[in-house]
C-alpha cells in the first residue's frame, strides 16, 4: 500500500488505512467487490433450498404417494410417514418457483455481477453510493430471511404458486397456505422489492456517472450495457409488482376489493364486490415478465463477454447487440398479455400480445446468431466459463424457439398451463440463466477471491449439468403436448396420463442426478476460496479493466490514478498486435485506428 | 437416522470427489502455474465432448419423438376448429425443429472445428452489415407469417357467432368440482349470482329462483354434447380461479370469480366413434397393459386392483386451486343428437331440483 500511498492526489480515500474491522469488512461493508460475494454466496445458499425443493416435489410425481426418506427427514409433519402432503406439494413448487427466479436469478445473479463488474469494468472506486448498495444487500437478506421463516408457518408457505394469483392467495379458506405463510410471503416480496429498486438505482446513476476518462457509452463492454438496461426494466416494472402487492395486503386484511368479487365459499358468501383476479394478473405480469429479462439479459451479458474473450475474437456485431438488448428491454414491457390469453380478457387484446411477443423473437435470434458467429473461426478456449457459455447459447435457442408455439394465441390454447410451459421457461430462462451464473462465476471467480477453481471438476460439473438439464426439461414438452397439467400432486387420477409415467419417472431421475452433481460446484467453490492455486493478475487474458486490478483486493480498485481507456473492449487477435488481446487502457499505435463499431 | 445416513451419504461424496482431485493434480504436476487455465488438451477434449453433446441432443430429439411424440392427443383433435390449431402447430414445429437443428449443429460444430490450438491466430471479424441483415430480415418473413396465420386462426375461435345458434352451456368451477348448467328449451341461462346460493333449498348454483329463464335450466355433473352441434360455454367460477380445459377439443379458458368467461367450440366425434379411432385404441391398449402391471403390485400389497380404462373426453381444471386441484375433472360424452336428447329429458328442470323448506 505505502507505494501508491502517495500518488493519490485525488480526493478519494482508497488509498487510507481504514480502521476496518471484521463487522465492517464482511459484514456491514461498503465495499461493492465484498457486496457482491455476499449476493453471490446468499444466492447460492438459497439456490441450494430452491434446487432440493424442485427434487422433492419431482419425486412425489415420479413415485406419487410413496413414502420417501427424503420426505421424512425433512418434510416433518407435512409427510406422516414419509408421505408428501398434497398442501406442501404446492407449497414447494411455489417456493420453488419464488426463490429460483427471485432470490437466485435476480438477485443472486444481477445482484452479484452488478455489483462486483460495474465499477471494474467502467473504472470507477466503487458504486455511486456505497452506504445504498450496502442497504439494498442487507435488505435482500432481510427478505431472504422472512421467506424461509415462512417454511416454518403452522399452517405452511404460501401455496398458491408463485404467480400468487387471488383469490386462492387472499382466502385462508380456499388454501392453508394462504394465511400467515402468503403475509410472510408479501412481505418478503415488498422487501425485497426495495432492496431491488435502491440497487438498481446505483447501478444507473454509477454507470451514467463514473466511467472513467475514454469510456465513452460505445467502448462499454456489453456486461455493463446489459447491466445497465436490466437496471432500468428493474425500476420500471418492480413498483408494479410493489402495488399489486400492497393492494393484495389491503384486500386480504383490511377488507377492500381490489382483486376479489362474488366469491362463495365453505358454505358462507364474502362480503368482497367489484373487484377482478384479472386485474390482478395484469399488474403481476407487468412486472412478471420484464422479470424474465432482468434474469436473462445480465446472463446475456456475461456470455457476451465470455464468449468473445475465450475465442480470442472481438464479439461480432457490437453495435447490433447493444441495439437488441435495447429492442428486447422496450418489447419487454408491452407483451405481458402473453400469460393470459385465456384468462377471461378481450380476444382482441390476445392478438395484440401475440404481435409483439412474437416480435421479441427477431432480437433474440439476433444475439443467437451473432454468438455464432463470435466462435467462428475463432480460437476457442474451453475454459469452463466457455462451456457454458456455450452450454447458453445452447439452452437458450432450444427454449426460445417454444417460444414461438406459447407466444402465438392460438397454439397457446391447448399448451398453456401445461408441461410445455414448465419446459419452455426452464430452458430460455432458467438453465439459461443459471448457465450464465455459473459461467460468470467461473470466469470472474479470480477476480472475486483471488484464487482460480479447479478446472477439472469444472469439466464434471459442466457436462453432467448440460446432459441433465437436456434430460429433465426436452421430454417435458411432449408431456405437454399430451395435455398434461401443472402443478398436479399426482396424475394417478388420470388414467388418461398412465402412459406418461415412465417418462416423469426419467425426468426425476435426470433431476435427481444433475442435482446431486451440483455438489461438484460447492465443494469447487467453497475449497478453492481457501486452497485454490493462486491467480495470476489476468488468467484469461483478457482486455476489460477489471483484469489491470491488484489481485488482493484494496478499497478503491486501483492503487494509483484510475485507467484511461483508449479502445472498445473487444481488441482481440487484433491486426498489427504481436499478442492476441490488446486492454482498454493500452493507447492506439501510431496510426492504428479504432474500429468503427 | 435418516438424515444422518444423509450426511454421511454426502461426505463420502465429497471425499470421493476430493479424492478425484488429487488424482487429477498429481497428473498434471510439473506443468506451469497457470495450470487452472484450459490447456490444448483441455481444448481438444472439449471440443470433442461438444460434438458428443451435440449428437445427444440429435439423440434425445428423435427418441423423444418416437417414444412420445405420436402422442393421440397430437393427431386426433374432436372440435371443429382443432385441425387448424393442429395444423398450424405441426407447421411450428417443422419450424422449430429445423431452426433447433441447424443452429446447434453450427454452435456445437464450429466449438469443435475452432478449439484453441497453439499457432493459430482468430479472426479479427467485428461486424458484416450484410450477414446481420440476412439474420434480421429471415425472421422477420418467417414470423410475419406465423403471426398472420396464428392471428387468422386465433380470431376464427375466439369470435363466437350467435348466429349460429349454439347451445348455451354454462361450466361452473368450485373447489373442487364441476358442475353443468344446460340452458334448457329457451336456450337463455337464468341470472344467477353466488350471492343467491341456498344450500338448503338445493340452489348450488345460486340462480335467481324469480328469473322465468332459470326455470327450464338444467344443472348436471357430467358434459353431454350433441355432435356436430355448436357450443357455447359460459364460464362462472364460486371461489378462486380456474381453468376449464378440454385438451382433445383444443379449448381453454379461465373461470373467475366475478365475472362470467366463455369459449366455444362444434365437437366433431362422438366419444363412441373416438373409442374405435385406432389411435385411440392403441393408447388405450397401452395404458391397459400398464394398469395391468400396476394392478400386480398393488394385489401383492393386499390392496385393491386397478379398473382397466375406457377412453373418454374430459374436462380438467388446469389452473391452480388448492389442494385437491389434481382431482378436479368432469366426464364429457359427446353422442349422438338423439342420445342427447333422450339424456337431457331424464334430467331435473331447475324449478323441480329445489327443495321447498
Amino acid at each position: 500500500m505505502s507505494e501508491h500511498a502517495d500518488t493519490h492526489a485525488h480526493d478519494d480515500d482508497h488509498g487510507h488505512h481504514h480502521k476496518s474491522t471484521f463487522i465492517t469488512k464482511y459484514v456491514f461493508s461498503t465495499d461493492h467487490k465484498m457486496i457482491s460475494k455476499q449476493y453471490l454466496i446468499t444466492g447460492i445458499f438459497m439456490g441450494i433450498i430452491g434446487i432440493l425443493m424442485s427434487i422433492m416435489f419431482r419425486m412425489q410425481i415420479a413415485w406419487p404417494e410413496q413414502p420417501n426418506v427424503l420426505f421424512e427427514a425433512l418434510l416433518g409433519k407435512w409427510a406422516p410417514d414419509g408421505v408428501m402432503d398434497a398442501d406442501i406439494y404446492l407449497a414447494l413448487v411455489t417456493i420453488h418457483g419464488t426463490i429460483m427466479v427471485f432470490f437466485v436469478l435476480t438477485a443472486g445473479l444481477s445482484g452479484t455481477f452488478s455489483n462486483l463488474l460495474i465499477p471494474l469494468q467502467i473504472g470507477a472506486r466503487d458504486m455511486a453510493s456505497g452506504f445504498l448498495n450496502m442497504v439494498s444487500y442487507w435488505l435482500f437478506f432481510v427478505s431472504c430471511i422472512v421467506m424461509l421463516g415462512s417454511l416454518f408457518v403452522e399452517a405452511g408457505p404460501a401455496a398458491a404458486g408463485w404467480t400468487i394469483y387471488p383469490p386462492l392467495s387472499a382466502l385462508p379458506m380456499a388454501s392453508s397456505g394462504s394465511g400467515m405463510g402468503m403475509t410472510l410471503w408479501l412481505v418478503s416480496m415488498a422487501i425485497f422489492i426495495a432492496s431491488q429498486l435502491i440497487g438498481s438505482l446505483n447501478y444507473i446513476v454509477s454507470v451514467l456517472n463514473l466511467r472513467t476518462k475514454g469510456m465513452s457509452m460505445t467502448r462499454l463492454p456489453l456486461t455493463i450495457w446489459a447491466f445497465f438496461v436490466t437496471a432500468i426494466i428493474g425500476l420500471v416494472s418492480f413498483p408494479v409488482l410493489l402495488s399489486a402487492a400492497l393492494l393484495l395486503i389491503m384486500d386480504r386484511s383490511f377488507g377492500t376489493s381490489f382483486f376479489l368479487s362474488d366469491i362463495f365459499i365453505q358454505g358462507e358468501v364474502l362480503h368482497y364486490q367489484g373487484g377482478s383476479p384479472v386485474l390482478f394478473e395484469h399488474l403481476f405480469w407487468f412486472l412478471g415478465h420484464p422479470e424474465v429479462y432482468i434474469v436473462i439479459l445480465p446472463a446475456m451479458g456475461l456470455v457476451s463477454e465470455i464468449m468473445a474473450a475465450n475465442s480470442r475474437k472481438p464479439i461480432f456485431g457490437y453495435r447490433a447487440m447493444i441495439a437488441s438488448i435495447l429492442a428486447i428491454a422496450f418489447l419487454s414491457t408491452i407483451v405481458w398479455g402473453h400469460h393470459m390469453f385465456v384468462s377471461g380478457m378481450n380476444p382482441f387484446l390476445g392478438s395484440v400480445f401475440t404481435f409483439t411477443t412474437l416480435l421479441i423473437a427477431i432480437p433474440s435470434a439476433v444475439k443467437a446468431f451473432n454468438w455464432i458467429t463470435t466462435i467462428w473461426k475463432g480460437n476457442i478456449q474451453m475454459n469452463t466459463s466457455m462451456l457454458f457459455s456455450i452450454g447458453f447459447v445452447s439452452t437458450f435457442i432450444t427454449g426460445g424457439l417454444t417460444g414461438i408455439i406459447l407466444g402465438d394465441s392460438a397454439l397457446d390454447i391447448n399448451v398453456h398451463d401445461t408441461y410445455f410451459v414448465i419446459a419452455h421457461f426452464h430452458l430460455v430462462m432458467g438453465i439459461s440463466a443459471l448457465y450464465g451464473m455459473f459461467a460468470g462465476i467461473y470466469h470472474w471467480y479470480p477476480k472475486m477471491f483471488g484464487r482460480m477453481m479447479n478446472k477439472n471438476l469444472g469439466y464434471i460439473h459442466f457436462w453432467v449439468t448440460a446432459v441433465c438439464a437436456y434430460g429433465v426439461f426436452f421430454p417435458m414438452h411432449f408431456i405437454g403436448m399430451a395435455g398434461l397439467p401443472r402443478r398436479y400432486y399426482t396424475n394417478s387420477n388420470f388414467p388418461l396420463f398412465d402412459d406418461l409415467a415412465d417418462v416423469n419417472k426419467v425426468i426425476t431421475i435426470f433431476a435427481i442426478i444433475g442435482g446431486i452433481f451440483q455438489i461438484v460446484f460447492l465443494y469447487n467453490f467453497f475449497i478453492s476460496i481457501f486452497y485454490g492455486k493462486k491467480a495470476p493478475l489476468n488468467p484469461w487474458r483478457s482486455t476489460t479493466l477489471e483484469w489491470t486490478t491488484p489481485v488482493e483486493h484494496i478499497h478503491g480498485n486501483w492503487p494509483g490514478e484510475l485507467p484511461v481507456v483508449y479502445r472498445w473492449a473487444y481488441d482481440y487477435s487484433k491486426p498489427g498486435h504481436d499478442v492476441d488481446f490488446v486492454p482498454q487502457n493500452i493507447p492506439l499505435k501510431e496510426g492504428e485506428e479504432e474500429l468503427q463499431h | 437416522m435418516t438424515a444422518l445416513f444423509i450426511i454421511l451419504v454426502l461426505v463420502f461424496i465429497s471425499i470421493a470427489i476430493w479424492q478425484m482431485v488429487k488424482i487429477f493434480d498429481l497428473a498434471q504436476a510439473g506443468l506451469p502455474e497457470d495450470d487452472q487455465v484450459a490447456t490444448e488438451k483441455d481444448n481438444t477434449m472439449n471440443a470433442y465432448l461438444m460434438m458428443g453433446f451435440l449428437a445427444f441432443i440429435y439423440i434425445i430429439t428423435i427418441v423423444c419423438i418416437v417414444k412420445w411424440g405420436d402422442l393421440p392427443l397430437l393427431s386426433n383433435s374432436a372440435s371443429a376448429h382443432g385441425p387448424d390449431i393442429d395444423n398450424l402447430m405441426i407447421i411450428s414445429l417443422v419450424l422449430i425443429f429445423v431452426v433447433q437443428t441447424i443452429t446447434q449443429f453450427l454452435l456445437h460444430f464450429f466449438a469443435f472445428k475452432y478449439k484453441g490450438q497453439k499457432g493459430r491466430k482468430a479472426l479479427f471479424f467485428a461486424d458484416n452489415n450484410t450477414l446481420e441483415a440476412i439474420w434480421t430480415i429471415i425472421p422477420v418473413i418467417t414470423l410475419a407469417g406465423l403471426i398472420i396465420y396464428g392471428l387468422f386462426t386465433w380470431t376464427s375461435i375466439m369470435n363466437v357467432s350467435e348466429d349460429d345458434d349454439p347451445i348455451v352451456v354454462e361450466l361452473y368451477a368450485q373447489q373442487f368440482n364441476w358442475k353443468a348448467r344446460y340452458s334448457g328449451a329457451d336456450n337463455t341461462l337464468g341470472k344467477a349470482n353466488v350471492r343467491l346460493i341456498d344450500i338448503d333449498r338445493a340452489n348450488i348454483l345460486g340462480l335467481d329462483e324469480s328469473d322465468p329463464n332459470a326455470q327450464d335450466d338444467i344443472i348436471t355433473s357430467e358434459l353431454h354434447l350433441p355432435v356436430g352441434k355448436p357450443v357455447l360455454f359460459k364460464m362462472r367460477s364460486q371461489d378462486v380461479l380456474h381453468s376449464a380445459y378440454m385438451p382433445h377439443f383444443r379449448a381453454q379458458m379461465n373461470c373467475v370469480p366475478g365475472m362470467v368467461t366463455q369459449f366455444g367450440f362444434t365437437p366433431t366425434v362422438t366419444t363412441a366413434e373416438m373409442r374405435q379411432n385406432p389411435d385411440i385404441v392403441d393408447k388405450v391398449k397401452n395404458i391397459n397393459s400398464i394398469r395391468v402391471e400396476n394392478s400386480k403390485e398393488l394385489v401383492a400389497k393386499g390392496e385393491e386392483a386397478l379398473d382397466p380404462y375406457e377412453f373418454d373426453y374430459l374436462l380438467l381444471c388446469n389452473k391452480i386451486c388448492g389442494k385437491s386441484h389434481y382431482n378436479m375433472q368432469m366426464k364429457i360424452i359427446v353422442e349422438t343428437q338423439e342420445e342427447y336428447d333422450a339424456w337431457i329429458k331424464e334430467q331435473k328442470l331447475f324449478k323441480n331440483s329445489l327443495v321447498e323448506n
